[in-house]
C-alpha cells in the first residue's frame, strides 16, 4: 500500500521520464511515404521504383540512418489510378503522418496528389514526367525525371543537326504519350521542325501498321518520332521495320530500358533517343562527374534484383537521395526546413544528371542532363 | 493506293484471327452454360507468359508450347471445377461475377509468380517481312492465320462428326433433353472450359511474337474477343470467326482511312450498330422465348 | 413484421449510422473513405433498381457517372458556370442522353444488352480521353471547388454530411419507387416481360424510366464527386469502374436497396484493408470475390435475411 506522497512522487518521476523519452528521439524513425503504380499499366515503371526505394532505405539504415534515425518506408500501390492515389496520399498524410513523400509514378497520380500536399505543407518529390508538374512551380512539389518537353527539345536538337525539317509523329494516347505529343507540337517550330503527320494509337493496341503506313505515305517526311512508353513503342518499332521504312527513327526517354531492345529485337537497330547517363554508365568518359554514381547504382540494382537497370528506378533513387540530402542539410525533419533545403539543392549528382534547384526550378536538370543515344548492335551507344 | 489497302487488310486479318480464336473460346463456354467467362482473356495471357518463362528456364520452343497449352488447360479445368461448378445453380450474373473474380485472381497470381515486365516470344520462323503486292506481311502472321484456320476446321469436324462434339452441341440446344438421352452435361461443361482454355492459350502463344505479352494483356484481348463473339451472335461458331475477322479488319480500316484516335471506339460503335438492326448479332439464333 | 423490417426501419437505421459514424472517424483519410463509400452507394442504389428489380443489366454505368463528373468539371472550369447550375445542366443532359438511347438499347436482352451498354460506356470514356482540349486528356483535369451562393463547400466533414444526405435521399427515393405501382410493374417485367405486356403494362416505358432514373443517380453522384476530389481522370468513366459498380450490386444482393449499400461498403473498403498484402492484394481480392459469390450466391443481404428468417421460425 503506497502512501499518497510516494504515489505522487512516482507519478512526477514517470512524467519526467516521459518527457525525457520524448526529447530523446534518437530511435524515432523518419517516415518516408510513397505512393507508386506497382501494378496496372505503369507497373513497368512502378516496380523498379519500389524495389529501389526499399533496397536503398534498408542500405541507409544499415549504415546508421539519417541524423541518427532510421528511415521507415510507408508505401501504397495506386495501380495507376489517380483517385486511388489521392486516397492513399490522404492516408499517408493523415493516418501515417509521414515527413515527406516520394512517389507519383504517373503524371495523373502526381497531379491528383498536388492539392493535398500543398494543403498539408509536406514536401513531395514526384517521379513522373510531364512538365506541368513543375511548370507553374508549386511550393511543395519537386520532381526528379527530365520533362517530356526536354526530351522533345533534345530530339529536335539532334534532328536539326542532321538537317531534318519535316517529321511524322506517332504517339500513344496514354498520359505520357499524349503529353509528349503536346509538348512536341509546341516546341517543334522553335527548332525549325514541321510535323507533317500526326497519328495516335491506344496504349493496349497490338498493331500500328495502319498508322505507320499513313505516315510513310505522307509526302516530304524525313524522320519519324514515337512518343510513348512500355508495350506500344516496341510494337511500333517492329512494325516500322516490317514496313521497310528507312527514315531515321526516334524514340522518347520512355523506352530508356534494356527491355525495349529485347522486345523490339533487331528492329531497334539505329533508333535514337534521349536518355539519362545511367543507361550508358560504362561508356561514359572517366572524367564525367556522373560516372561513379551511375556505375554504382547500375551494378547494385542489376546484381540485387537480377534485372536490367531502368531509368525509372534511377529517378526513384534520385528522389530518395535528394530527400535524404535535404534532411541532412536541414538538420531536422521540419517540413518547411526540408522544403527550403530541397529548393537549395546545388550541384547534386544523381542518375538523371546534375541537379541545381531554385525557387523557379523544382526539377533542376537542364538539356545537358540528357544524353543522345543510338542503339547499335543490340546495345546503347553514346553519341558524341 | 491498293498497296495501302492491302497493308491495312493484312494487319486487320492477323489481329482478326486472334479475336476469332478468343471469340470461339467465349462461344464454347456460352454454349455449354449460358455464362460469359470473363476470365477468357487470362487464358491468352497464361499461354503466352508461361511459354516465355518455360523458354527462360531453358526448354526449347517445341517443348515449351505444348506444356504451356497443357498448363492453361489445367487452369481452365480447375476454374470450372472449383469456381463454376459449386455455383451452377446460381443466377447467371452471379457466375459472371465469379469469373470476374477469377480473372482478377489469375492476374494477381501472374504478377506474383512471374513478373510485371513486358516480354516477347521469338517468332516461329524468323521475322523478315514477306512482300505481297506492295504490302508486307510477317511470317508470324501467316502462322496465326494458318493455325487459326486449322483449328476452326478441326473444331468444325469435331462438332459435326464426333459423338462427343455432338453431345456438346446437344447440351447447348437443350441441357434437359441432352441429359435425358444420356449426355453427361457436367462433363460437357468441364470439357468446354478446358477446350476454351486451350484455344485461348494457343491464341496467346501465336500472337505473342507480334504483340509482346505481359500479365495484363488478357484484359483488352478478352474484351475484344467478347465483342467479336457478340457481334457474330453468341453461341454461333461461324459467328465467332466472322465476328473476329470483321472486327480486326474494321479496326485496321478505321485507323487507316478515318482517324487513328477513334480507332479504339470502332469495335463498340460497330457492335452498337449491328445490335440495333440485328438484336441477336449476325448469326445469332433467333430463337423463341418460352414465357 | 418487426419495425426493423418495415420499409422505414432500415432507413432510420441508415440515417443513425451516418450520424454516429463521425465519432469513429479519426482523420481526413477516414472521412475520405467514408465519402467514397457514400458516393459509390448512391450510384449503386440506382443501378440496383435497374439490375435487381427491372432485371436489366448495364456494364456501362460509369459512363453516366463520368459524364456527370466531366459535365460539372468542364462547365465550371472552362466556361466559368456557377457549380450548382453546372450540376443541374449536367444531370439534365445525362437524363436526356439516357432517355434517347434507352429505347433502342432496351430492346436487347441479356448478354446483348450487356454488350451494348458496355460499348456505350467505353465510347464515352474514349471520347473523354481524346477531347483533351476540354477534358485535359488522359492525365485528367482540375475541378474547381463547389460553391453555393459564394460559400464554398470544403473540408471533409462538410462533404461527409452532404454525401450522407444525398445517400439517404437516394435510398428513400429507391424504396418509394419499389413500393409504388412503378416498382410492381418492374417486378412484373423482371418476372416475365411477355406476361407483363399481356397484363397491359407498358414494359418499355417502365424500363426506360428506370434506366433514366439510375443514370441520373450516377450522374448526380459523379458531379458532386468531381467537386469533392478536385481532380478528374477519364478512367472514372471507364470499363473497370462500371464493372466495380456491378460487382457492388451483386455482392451486396440484387433486388435489395440496403444490399446495394452494403455492397458499396464492402467493395470500397476492401482495397484499403488489403494494402498489407502488398503483391498479393489482387490475388486476395479476387479470391474473396469468388468465395463470396460461390458461398453466398444471392449476395450478402438476401442471404443474411434468409438466415434470419429461418432462425426466427
Amino acid at each position: 500500500m503506497l502512501n499518497k506522497t510516494l504515489r505522487r512522487g512516482l507519478l512526477a518521476a514517470s512524467v519526467a521520464l516521459g518527457v525525457f523519452a520524448g526529447t530523446a528521439q534518437a530511435a524515432e524513425p523518419i517516415k518516408i511515404g510513397a505512393f507508386l503504380s506497382v501494378t496496372g499499366p505503369a507497373a513497368f515503371l512502378g516496380d523498379p521504383e519500389l524495389k529501389t526505394l526499399q533496397h536503398y532505405i534498408k542500405k541507409i539504415n544499415d549504415q546508421g540512418g539519417v541524423l541518427g534515425r532510421p528511415l521507415e518506408l510507408v508505401h501504397y500501390d495506386d495501380a495507376g489510378d489517380a483517385a486511388k492515389a489521392r486516397t492513399f496520399v490522404k492516408r499517408l498524410l493523415e493516418s501515417d503522418k509521414v515527413d515527406l513523400i516520394v512517389g507519383g509514378t504517373t503524371t495523373g497520380t502526381t497531379m491528383a496528389a498536388v492539392p493535398l500536399v500543398e494543403q498539408a505543407e509536406t514536401p513531395f518529390i514526384s517521379l513522373a514526367g510531364a512538365v506541368v508538374i513543375v511548370d507553374p512551380v508549386k511550393k511543395w512539389v519537386f520532381k526528379t525525371p527530365h520533362t517530356d518537353k526536354m526530351a522533345a527539345e533534345k530530339i529536335f536538337e539532334d534532328m536539326k543537326k542532321r538537317g531534318i525539317t519535316k517529321i511524322g509523329l506517332i504517339s500513344g494516347t496514354g498520359g505520357f504519350g499524349a503529353s509528349g505529343r503536346e509538348q512536341s507540337l509546341a516546341v517543334a517550330p522553335k527548332w525549325g521542325i514541321e510535323i507533317v503527320a500526326d497519328e495516335t494509337y491506344g496504349p493496349k493496341d497490338t498493331d500500328m501498321t495502319a498508322q505507320l503506313t499513313k505516315i510513310k505515305n505522307t509526302p516530304g517526311v524525313q524522320a519519324v518520332l514515337n512518343f510513348d512508353f512500355g508495350q506500344g513503342p516496341a510494337i511500333v518499332t517492329k512494325n516500322y521495320r516490317q514496313l521497310g521504312i528507312n527514315l531515321p527513327f526516334y524514340q522518347s526517354h520512355g523506352v530508356a530500358s534494356k527491355s525495349f531492345i529485347e522486345l523490339a529485337g533487331e528492329a531497334a537497330e539505329g533508333v535514337r533517343l534521349p536518355a539519362a547517363a545511367l543507361l550508358v554508365a560504362e561508356q561514359l568518359p572517366d572524367n564525367d562527374p556522373q560516372k561513379p554514381v551511375v556505375v554504382e547504382y547500375s551494378k547494385e540494382y542489376s546484381e540485387t534484383f537480377k534485372q536490367e537497370v531502368s531509368t525509372f528506378g534511377g529517378h526513384a533513387y534520385d528522389g530518395l537521395m535528394l530527400a535524404v540530402d535535404a534532411i541532412k542539410r536541414a538538420g531536422s525533419t521540419d517540413k518547411a526546413k526540408v522544403r527550403d533545403a530541397l529548393e537549395n539543392t546545388r550541384g547534386y549528382i544523381g542518375t538523371g544528371g546534375v541537379v541545381n534547384m531554385s525557387p523557379t526550378d523544382h526539377m533542376g536538370l537542364d538539356l545537358s542532363a540528357f544524353r543522345m543515344l543510338e542503339i547499335k548492335g543490340g546495345n546503347w551507344s553514346l553519341l558524341p | 493506293m491498293f498497296a495501302e489497302f492491302l497493308q491495312f487488310l493484312f494487319s486487320g486479318i492477323t489481329i482478326g484471327a486472334t479475336y476469332a480464336l478468343v471469340a470461339l473460346g467465349f462461344t464454347l463456354i456460352y454454349n455449354a452454360s449460358h455464362v460469359i467467362n470473363f476470365a477468357q482473356g487470362e487464358f491468352i495471357m497464361i499461354g503466352g507468359m508461361s511459354t516465355v518463362f518455360l523458354l527462360k528456364a531453358g526448354l526449347p520452343l517445341p517443348v515449351a508450347i505444348p506444356l504451356a497449352v497443357a498448363g492453361t488447360v489445367l487452369v481452365g479445368l480447375a476454374l470450372e471445377k472449383f469456381a463454376v461448378e459449386p455455383a451452377r445453380n446460381a443466377q447467371v450474373v452471379t457466375i459472371i461475377i465469379i469469373t470476374i473474380g477469377a480473372s482478377i485472381l489469375l492476374r494477381g497470381l501472374a504478377q506474383v509468380i512471374w513478373d510485371k515486365q513486358i516480354h516477347a516470344l521469338p517468332p516461329f520462323s524468323g521475322d523478315s517481312p514477306i512482300a505481297v503486292g506492295g504490302a508486307t506481311i510477317l511470317p508470324q502472321s501467316l502462322w496465326v492465320l494458318g493455325v487459326s484456320g486449322l483449328i476452326v476446321a478441326a473444331l468444325a469436324w469435331f462438332f459435326n462428326r464426333t459423338l462427343l462434339g455432338k453431345a456438346i452441341l446437344a447440351t447447348a440446344y437443350n441441357p434437359g433433353a441432352a441429359q435425358l438421352v444420356g449426355v453427361n452435361t457436367r462433363f460437357v461443361l468441364l470439357l468446354s472450359f478446358g477446350l476454351s482454355a486451350g484455344l485461348g492459350a494457343i491464341a496467346g502463344i501465336l500472337i505473342a511474337p507480334i504483340t509482346t505479352t505481359n500479365y495484363e494483356i488478357g484484359i483488352m484481348l478478352g474484351l475484344k474477343g467478347f465483342v467479336a463473339a457478340v457481334l457474330g451472335g453468341l453461341g454461333s461458331g461461324v459467328g465467332a470467326v466472322v465476328g473476329g475477322l470483321l472486327l480486326g479488319v474494321a479496326e485496321a480500316m478505321t485507323a487507316g482511312y478515318l482517324s487513328s484516335e477513334y480507332k479504339d471506339a470502332m469495335p463498340f460503335v460497330l457492335i452498337l450498330l449491328v445490335l440495333f438492326f440485328l438484336p441477336n448479332g449476325l448469326f445469332g439464333a433467333r430463337g423463341t422465348e418460352r414465357v | 413484421m418487426t419495425w426493423l423490417q418495415s420499409r422505414w426501419g432500415g432507413l432510420v437505421l441508415l440515417a443513425a449510422s451516418i450520424a454516429v459514424l463521425p465519432l469513429f472517424l479519426a482523420n481526413n483519410y477516414h472521412y475520405d473513405v467514408a465519402i467514397q463509400i457514400a458516393i459509390n452507394a448512391t450510384v449503386v442504389v440506382g443501378l440496383n433498381l435497374l439490375i435487381g428489380y427491372a432485371g436489366q443489366i448495364s456494364l456501362g454505368h460509369a459512363g453516366f457517372f463520368g459524364l456527370g463528373a466531366y459535365g460539372s468539371a468542364i462547365l465550371t472550369a472552362v466556361y466559368g458556370w456557377p457549380p450548382l447550375l453546372a450540376l443541374l445542366a449536367g444531370v439534365l443532359a445525362v437524363a436526356a442522353l439516357a432517355f434517347l438511347i434507352a429505347r433502342p438499347i432496351l430492346r436487347l436482352k441479356g448478354h446483348y444488352l450487356a454488350m451494348a451498354t458496355l460499348g456505350f460506356g467505353i465510347i464515352i470514356s474514349i471520347v473523354i480521353t481524346n477531347e483533351a482540349e476540354l477534358t485535359g486528356g488522359p492525365d485528367g483535369m482540375v475541378v474547381p471547388p463547389f460553391t453555393l451562393l459564394g460559400w464554398s463547400v470544403t473540408g471533409a466533414q462538410t462533404w461527409y454530411w452532404l454525401f450522407g444526405i444525398l445517400l439517404l435521399l437516394a435510398v428513400w427515393l429507391s424504396l418509394n419507387l419499389i413500393d409504388s405501382p412503378v416498382g410492381r410493374a418492374l417486378r412484373a417485367v423482371h418476372g416475365s416481360e411477355v406476361a407483363a405486356q399481356v397484363a397491359g403494362i407498358d414494359t418499355t416505358g417502365y424500363k426506360v424510366l428506370i434506366f433514366v432514373v439510375s443514370a441520373v443517380f450516377a450522374a448526380l453522384a459523379g458531379s458532386l464527386a468531381a467537386h469533392y476530389t478536385e481532380y478528374l481522370t477519364p478512367d472514372k468513366a471507364g470499363f473497370f469502374h462500371s464493372i466495380e459498380f456491378v460487382v457492388m450490386v451483386v455482392v451486396g444482393g440484387m433486388a435489395s436497396t440496403y444490399g446495394a449499400v452494403i455492397g458499396a461498403v464492402i467493395i470500397t473498403l476492401l482495397p484499403q484493408l488489403l494494402t498489407g498484402f502488398d503483391e498479393w492484394e489482387m490475388v486476395v481480392f479476387g479470391a474473396i470475390l469468388m468465395g463470396t459469390m460461390i458461398f453466398l450466391p444471392r449476395g450478402l443481404v438476401p442471404t443474411l435475411q434468409g438466415l434470419l428468417r429461418r432462425g426466427t421460425r
